[in-house]
């Protein structure tokens, strides 16, 4: 099963098109409070990536560093790809930041040359939303408005997705449905994506890694070895779950350390498997 | 017209079709409803007017009956008369608001886009917006005469100001998370301009182009009444010579059918541009 897993993997990251991210020293400071402390981090290319940490740990601020919609104060972030020209980067906001004036279709193609309105269709059909192309986002829902954003982001063809809490103003049910989307749509093209979320659980579910941010340093890197797709009721994931919680959870400062990740078998109670459907 | 004032953000609800469309309806209907009811007032007051002229309550001379209104109207209309003047006072409307708007509109986007713009305008034209354009009547007639530049100046002056400050204020308060998103999607300049700057003012600056079509009426009506050879105010400033208060009659009425037509004509603007805005479907 594993031995399985890490084959399609390899697999994908021939296939894929994702670039690697090398973070060297990257700081950032907003009038003098350091909110990101000299940040070293390699990604992969094609590897999915989770930043969890608490609100105001700096974990939205490395993303817009990455998405160079701010500026470092200091180190060096470089894409590793094979072309000379800049990577196709895209990201993913909370909230989906469609256009109110254009129709769903529109949104999709912005950016675009006029002639590319097939491609935005076939974007949508993709998220499923073919039939709405036509309509003023603002009747959409917010599960609906977040996959046409989806959608805006994949027509482009990223090779690097930055996800900023997309789904966090979602209902349970609609963000299951939004995971599973992202992840079959990743697994399927192959880009390198990363993640910024509060959610646990959602970090283990589409991650390969997930990286603890704390006080704006890497606090804790977990490799997520589960095969895919991956299910909430397994008992790795709900020990994993719970070890990564207890760490995000645990005092600052308190040296209670949780080295030993390998699979544990503790009894689960009932709140760990209701997402077990 | 509860189910009008549904707000806007509540889109998570799962059922997007039975979201919408039906509120839409709602909407419709209770415009509908609202559009007759809208008239009764006007109607009602005719209608005493005429029973008290009728019965003698009211002299001729400080208001005659509805019936010598219209035709009074009639015959003006027949002989070509009130055409002339109408004419010559939607120009003078249509020039002033032209001028005015335009101007309005082009320093208003103008010093809401570049930062050197507003620091260099805006000072001064916040001085120059408190002074009302009526006091400027003495000064307007000692520099352009009583012919129709004076006029002109009078109602571009008073339409500028609505429509260059909502165009300013519009221009600012474009949704920064959208021009970011624009942004990072690669537009830049004027694609960045055209499909999310000025959309997303246009709101705020048709509210400024309503305002100032109704403001012009209002200026019209000082400035033909100051000295014309021609126009619904001169016309009416004229029957008050000869003690015609039929005809004065027509030319308030004028004035306040003119005023409504110009504010339908805003609003069939705002339905059209702002379509896509939940509250104008």
């Amino acid at each position: 099963m594993r031995n399985d897993a890490q084959e399609n993997q390899q697999v994908r990251r021939a296939a894929g098109r994702g670039v690697g991210i090398r973070l060297r020293a990257l700081s950032k400071a907003f009038s003098g409070r350091t909110v990101l402390h000299e940040i070293d981090l390699d990604i992969a290319p094609g590897e999915f990536v989770a930043i969890v940490g608490r609100s105001g740990c700096g974990k939205s601020t490395l993303l817009r560093l990455v998405a160079q919609l701010d500026a470092a104060s200091g180190g060096e972030l470089v894409y590793e790809h094979a072309g000379n020209d800049e990577p196709e980067v895209r990201i993913m906001f909370q909230d989906a930041r469609l256009l109110p004036w254009k129709r769903v279709q529109a949104n999709v193609a912005l950016g675009l040359p006029r002639q590319a309105a097939p491609q935005a269709l076939n974007a949508l059909r993709q998220v499923g939303l073919e039939q709405r192309a036509g309509e003023w986002p603002a009747v959409l829902s917010g599960g609906q408005r977040q996959r046409v954003a989806l959608a805006r982001a994949l027509v482009h063809d990223p090779q690097l997705l930055l996800l900023d809490e997309p789904l966090g103003a979602l209902d349970a049910l609609t963000r299951i449905e939004m995971q599973t989307l992202i992840e079959s749509l990743w697994r399927e093209r192959g880009f390198t994506a990363l993640l910024v979320t509060h959610d646990v659980q959602e970090a283990i579910a589409l991650a390969d890694r997930v990286l603890l941010i704390e006080d704006g340093r890497v606090a804790l890197d977990q490799r997520i070895e589960l095969a895919r797709p991956r299910s909430r009721g397994q008992a790795q994931f709900a020990a994993l779950e719970e070890a990564i919680l207890a760490r995000v959870l645990r005092h600052p400062g308190s040296e209670a350390a949780i080295e030993e990740l390998e699979p544990v078998f503790a009894p689960r109670g009932v709140h760990q498997v209701q997402w077990a459907i | 017209m509860t189910s009008a004032s549904n707000p806007v953000t509540s889109t998570t609800v799962a059922a997007p079709q039975a979201q919408g469309k039906p509120r839409r309806v709602g909407r419709k209907s209770g415009a509908q409803r609202g559009a007759w009811i809208g008239w009764l007032l006007p109607a009602l007051l005719l209608l005493w007017w005429e029973v008290a002229a009728q019965a003698g309550w009211l002299s001729s001379r400080i208001l005659p009956e509805p019936w010598a209104v219209l035709k009074a109207a009639w015959e003006l209309s027949a002989s070509g008369e009130l055409w002339r003047h109408l004419a010559v006072s939607s120009g003078r409307a249509a020039s002033g608001f032209a001028v005015g708007a335009g101007l309005g509109l082009i320093l208003g986007l103008l010093s809401g886009s570049l930062r050197s713009a507003e620091l260099l305008l805006d000072t001064t034209l916040q001085m120059v917006r408190n002074i009302p354009a009526l006091a400027l009547i003495p000064l307007v007639i000692l520099w352009f005469g009583i012919d129709e530049t004076a006029k002109l100046f009078l109602v571009s002056v008073g339409v500028f100001f609505p429509v260059y400050l909502n165009t300013f204020h519009g221009i600012r308060s474009v949704d920064q998370g959208l021009i970011e998103m624009a942004k990072s999607y690669g537009l830049s300049g004027w694609p960045l301009y055209r499909d999310v700057i000025l959309p997303g003012a246009l709101p705020s600056i048709l509210v400024g182009l309503r305002f100032a079509l109704g403001l012009v009426w209002v200026l019209l009506i000082v400035a033909e009444t100051i000295s014309a050879q021609a126009g619904i105010g001169y016309m009416t400033m004229n029957a008050r010579e000869f003690l015609q208060t039929d005809v004065v009659l027509v030319g308030i009425l004028l004035y306040a059918l003119l005023g409504k037509l110009a504010d339908t004509a805003a609003r069939w603007l705002e339905r059209f541009w702002l379509r896509w805005h939940p509250g104008y479907q």
